[in-house]
């Protein structure tokens, strides 16, 4: 991964094969469970490499005793294609840190929901052309109106729904009436 | 019947009614109406089959045999399957897949709002993920009822048409039977009473709205999904689910 340094230009294969080896040098024993939640920090979502999985509130729990280390990780939606490829990047990312064998526990409860995404992260969400989630899960309505979207691009609050989904299930799809532009809105839930 | 059969009888239906749902949604992968009904198809379907593995996984552990949740459903026949009948009717005109999809929505979600509460933990926390895109589903679903219902002519015509053709499979839905009773008494599963009147209140409300006219309560009904005995399309539906399966048992490599 880019981030711990590796050059771009390594196959995938070759990366996965490395990613599976601990760094000789490595001294985890040094680090503390606020180090790990920083490595995690540099653990991005691929599908939305914009924030870390700290910062989209999926990483629940890290617990590192000096001889385990045992990571929590909560899926967004049910069906989630990217749960496990996250799961395995956390995994990458702590063999590279010199954890040999770390646990990432998939945890249900309870259950993963909009609110837990940062403040950092619906930032980043919106500067990456993606409209954050708007007001708290708990009021989501079952068949009531949306509330109003403001377009991630212009501000316009001047936006329409297109699609109750977008390009992955934890989206939907909107269009900026002022702009024009169409956007990803990160449903609530 | 035990609880403890009841328990995995019941999660066996739980886990198939989605399971079957989702294999339908997805034949409409590349053939739906429009490209924003196509994501919304293929993410319904999505987290249906998500919730289906998380079912098929604590009803593996009970059941305990070796079988984990890809071996319950690629490896078992059709007389084993629980699913209601109403997931495996065919996908037709979209009035017809928007109608079996509401439907089905309305039973889902008051089911699992329901278990949510439920005395078995495993079952509480998968409930509450799962309730939270059944509500997404369900004001989808009753959307386009209405849209429809109350659209054109032809709009209507098709969309009552769904209603009367599917009216059949929902008694399903909300008849109880020993397991539906046993779970119910253990605290486990939804008060049937509840979930009838639930189903039915919000069904009415809907149809109404979209100017349509509903079934008879005491219309006859076609049951035997929960218990495996399924309409001629299921079989053609696990044909194709569960080829590959067959085909290289055990492939991991994808």
């Amino acid at each position: 991964m880019p981030q711990h340094g590796d050059s771009d230009s390594r196959s995938a294969v070759d990366i996965l094969i490395a990613s599976d080896r601990v760094p000789a040098n490595a001294r985890p024993d040094l680090l503390t469970e606020n180090d790990i939640w920083a490595l995690l920090e540099e653990v991005k979502d691929p599908e939305v490499p914009a924030v870390s999985v700290v910062e989209l509130g999926i990483v629940r729990a890290v617990r590192w005793d000096g001889k385990t280390l045992s990571i929590d990780v909560t899926p967004t939606y049910s069906g989630c294609p990217a749960t496990e490829l996250i799961e395995e990047l956390i995994a990458e990312a702590m063999r590279a840190a010199g954890f040999r064998d770390p646990e990432i526990n998939q945890v249900l409860t309870p259950a993963w929901t909009t609110d837990w995404i940062t403040d950092e992260g619906k930032e980043k969400l919106r500067a990456f052309g993606i409209a954050p989630p708007e007001g708290s899960s708990s009021k989501m309505s079952l068949l009531g109106e949306s509330d109003v979207i403001a377009c991630p691009h212009c501000g316009s609050k001047d936006t329409e729904r297109v699609s109750e989904f977008g390009s992955t299930a934890c989206k939907a799809l909107y269009r900026c009436k002022e702009c024009l532009e169409p956007f990803d809105y990160f449903k609530c839930i | 019947m035990t609880q403890a059969e009841a328990l995995k009888e019941y999660l066996l239906r739980l886990a198939d009614s989605d399971m079957i749902l989702g294999q339908r949604l997805s034949e409409l992968c590349g053939k739906a109406p429009a490209l924003e009904e196509e994501l919304a198809l293929m993410n319904v379907a999505l987290d249906l089959i998500g919730q289906a593995r998380n079912w098929y996984e604590y009803a593996a552990e009970l059941i305990d045999d070796g079988r984990d949740a890809d071996k319950l459903a690629f490896r078992r026949d059709a007389h084993d399957f629980r699913n209601l009948l109403l997931t495996e009717q065919p996908n037709e005109d979209y009035a017809v897949t928007m109608g079996r999809q509401f439907f089905f929505d309305a039973w889902h979600y008051f089911t699992l709002k329901s278990l949510t509460g439920s005395s078995d933990e495993r079952i509480a926390s998968i409930a509450a993920k799962a309730v939270k895109e059944a509500t997404y589903h369900l004001r989808r679903s009753s959307e386009w009822v209405k849209r429809l219902g109350d659209g054109t002519e032809e709009s209507h015509r098709r969309m009552q048409d769904a209603v009367d053709i599917l009216w059949r499979f929902t008694g399903e839905l909300i008849t109880p039977d020993d397991t539906d009773r046993v779970m119910a008494e253990a605290g486990i599963g939804p008060n049937p009473d509840q979930l009838a009147e639930d189903w039915r209140g919000m069904v009415n409300e809907v149809l109404t709205q979209a100017t349509l006219t509903p079934g008879a309560e005491d219309a006859w009904m076609y049951m035997g999904g929960k218990h495996g005995e399924h309409t001629e399309h299921l079989g053609f539906i696990l044909a194709e689910m569960q080829f590959l399966q067959r085909a290289y048992p055990d492939a991991t490599t994808w």
